[in-house]
C-alpha cells in the first residue's frame, strides 16, 4: 500500500468497519449507488454511509474531477481525521479516462490527493467495488 | 459502610453492564431492521467494531470552536444516560431508588439531549447550528406527551389510595392494568401506543429524526464531531434505549414471575427487547421523516390530543 495516511496498526481496526463519504462528478456515482441498497447489500460488511466529512474514514471519489471540484475534494479530504482512506473510483480518476485530452480535467488523480485504491470500469460494477474493497481489507492483515 | 462499598462495586457494574446490553441491542436492532428491508445486514457486533474504529481516530477540534464546552459536552450526555439506569428498577430493584422519584427521572432524560445541543452550538459550524436548533425544538415537542404518559399510573395509583405515589417501587409493584375497569383497559392501550411513539421521539429515529438530518444538514447537530467525542456521543444513544426502555417497562409492563434473580433478570431483558423492537426498530424501518412543522404540529396536536384523550378514559 505505501501511502502516507495510513498507519498499520490502526487501519486494521478500522478495517471492520469503514464510514463512507462520497464525492462525485456525474456518472461515476451510477453504480455505487445500488451498493447502498438492498441488492448489493454495503452494511454486510460494515459500510456505512455517513454525510459528514469528520465522520468518515474512505472517501470514494468517483467520476471525471474538473479544477474547480479538485479543489474542494482537497479541501475535503483535510477535513477528514486520520486513519483515512482515498478510493478513486472508475478510469476517469485515474487515467482521466473517456476525457483524457480534455483541457478542463484531471488526468491523475495521484497528483493531488494520495490515494490508497484504484477501481478501474466505467463505471465499476458494484461487484467490482466489493472486490477491491475486499482485496484491500485483505491487505491490511 | 458494606452497603455503600456494595453499592459502589453495583454502579460500576450497572454502568458497565448498561453500556454492552445498549450496544448489543443496536447490533441486533440493525440486522432486524437489515431483514425486514430483505438485506443481509451486518455481524451482530458490528457496534462494538465501530466503537473500536471510532477510539482509534483522531478527534479533531475546529479552530474558533469553543474548546471545554465542545469536550465537555458528550460527556453529559454519556454520564446523564447512565445514571437513569441507576434509578429505574431493573428486575424489580432500584439501586438508587430510594433517593429518587418519577419526578426525578423525567428531568433526568432532559440532559442527553442538552448535551447533544451544547456541543452543538459550541461548534463553529452553521450545519451544527441549525441542528441544535432543531433538536430543542424536538425536546419541547416530546416533552409534552411524555409527562402525561408518565403521570398515568401516577394517578391510578393515587386514586386507589396508595402512598408514595411517585415512588417507582410502588408503582412497578401495582401493576397499572390491575388498577383499572374494563373503560380503562382502552385507555391504557391508547397510552401505550403513544409510549411508544414518544419513544421513537426520544431516541431520534425516523420519523422524528430532525437534528440528524444527513441530506439535509450534512451530518446535522453532530456535523463537527470525531473521534472519541464521537464515540461517547455514539454510546449515550445506545444508553438512551435502555434507559428509556426500562422505564415504560416500570410504567406500563411490569409483569414478572415469582423466581429467583437470575431468570427475573433474563425476563427483563427481554422485555427490554420486544419494547425496542416496536418502538425502535419497526418504527424506524416503516416511516421517513418528518417536516419540522409537521413534528411539531403532530407532537403538540395528534400526540398530546391522543394521549389527553386516553387519560381521559382512565379517569
Amino acid at each position: 500500500m505505501g501511502s502516507k495516511n495510513i498507519e498499520k496498526k490502526k487501519i486494521k481496526k478500522v478495517a471492520k468497519s469503514i464510514w463512507v463519504f462520497n464525492w462525485f462528478n456525474s456518472c461515476g456515482f451510477t453504480e455505487v449507488l445500488p451498493m447502498v441498497g438492498s441488492r448489493w447489500d454495503m452494511e454486510r460488511f460494515g459500510l456505512v454511509p455517513v454525510s459528514s466529512p469528520r465522520h468518515a474514514d474512505c472517501l470514494i471519489i468517483a467520476g471525471y474531477q474538473t479544477m474547480k471540484s479538485i479543489k474542494r475534494a482537497r479541501l475535503i479530504y483535510e477535513q477528514m481525521p486520520f486513519p483515512k482512506i482515498v478510493v478513486s473510483l472508475g478510469c476517469c480518476p485515474m487515467t482521466g479516462g473517456v476525457y483524457w485530452d480534455s483541457y478542463n480535467t484531471i488526468k491523475k488523480l495521484e497528483d493531488y490527493i494520495p490515494v490508497d485504491l484504484n477501481i478501474p470500469g466505467c463505471p465499476p460494477r458494484p461487484e467490482a467495488i466489493f472486490d477491491g474493497i475486499h482485496k484491500f481489507i485483505q491487505s491490511t492483515k | 459502610m458494606f452497603n455503600l462499598i456494595l453499592n459502589f462495586f453495583l454502579i460500576i457494574f450497572v454502568a458497565f453492564g448498561g453500556v454492552c446490553l445498549g450496544l448489543f441491542f443496536k447490533g441486533i436492532d440493525r440486522i432486524l431492521s437489515a431483514k425486514m428491508q430483505k438485506r443481509v445486514g451486518p455481524p451482530i457486533f458490528q457496534p462494538f467494531y465501530d466503537l473500536r474504529k471510532l477510539m482509534v481516530k483522531e478527534s479533531i477540534i475546529p479552530k474558533n470552536a469553543s474548546k471545554r464546552i465542545f469536550e465537555i459536552a458528550p460527556l453529559i450526555s454519556l454520564v446523564s444516560s447512565l445514571l437513569i439506569l441507576l434509578y429505574v428498577p431493573i428486575a424489580g430493584k432500584s439501586i438508587l431508588g430510594g433517593s429518587g422519584d418519577l419526578i426525578l427521572i423525567i428531568y433526568l432524560f432532559i440532559f442527553p439531549g442538552l448535551g447533544l445541543v451544547l456541543g452543538s452550538f459550541s461548534s463553529n459550524s452553521p450545519y451544527a447550528n441549525i441542528g441544535g436548533q432543531r433538536m430543542i425544538i424536538n425536546m419541547l415537542g416530546y416533552e409534552f406527551p411524555l409527562v402525561i404518559v408518565s403521570l398515568v399510573p401516577v394517578w391510578l395509583v393515587h386514586s386507589n389510595g396508595f402512598l408514595n405515589i411517585f415512588s417507582l417501587e410502588t408503582i412497578y409493584n401495582n401493576n397499572v392494568w390491575n388498577l383499572v375497569g374494563p373503560l380503562g383497559i382502552v385507555g391504557l392501550s391508547i397510552e401505550a401506543i403513544v409510549v411508544f411513539l414518544v419513544m421513537a421521539g426520544e431516541l431520534s429515529q425516523t420519523p422524528f429524526d430532525i437534528e440528524t438530518a444527513g441530506s439535509e444538514i450534512a451530518g446535522g447537530a453532530l456535523a463537527e464531531y470525531s473521534g472519541r467525542n464521537l464515540a461517547m456521543f455514539y454510546l449515550a444513544e445506545a444508553v438512551k434505549v435502555i434507559a428509556i426502555a426500562s422505564l415504560f417497562n416500570a410504567l406500563f409492563f411490569s409483569w414478572n414471575i415469582d423466581a429467583n434473580f437470575g431468570i427475573q433478570l433474563l425476563i427483563y431483558i427481554f422485555k427490554l427487547f420486544l419494547i425496542s423492537f416496536v418502538g425502535l426498530t419497526i418504527i424506524r424501518t416503516t416511516t421517513s421523516r418528518f417536516k419540522i412543522s409537521r413534528l411539531t404540529r403532530s407532537y403538540w396536536g395528534y400526540i398530546g390530543l391522543i394521549a389527553i384523550v386516553g387519560f381521559l378514559f382512565i379517569l
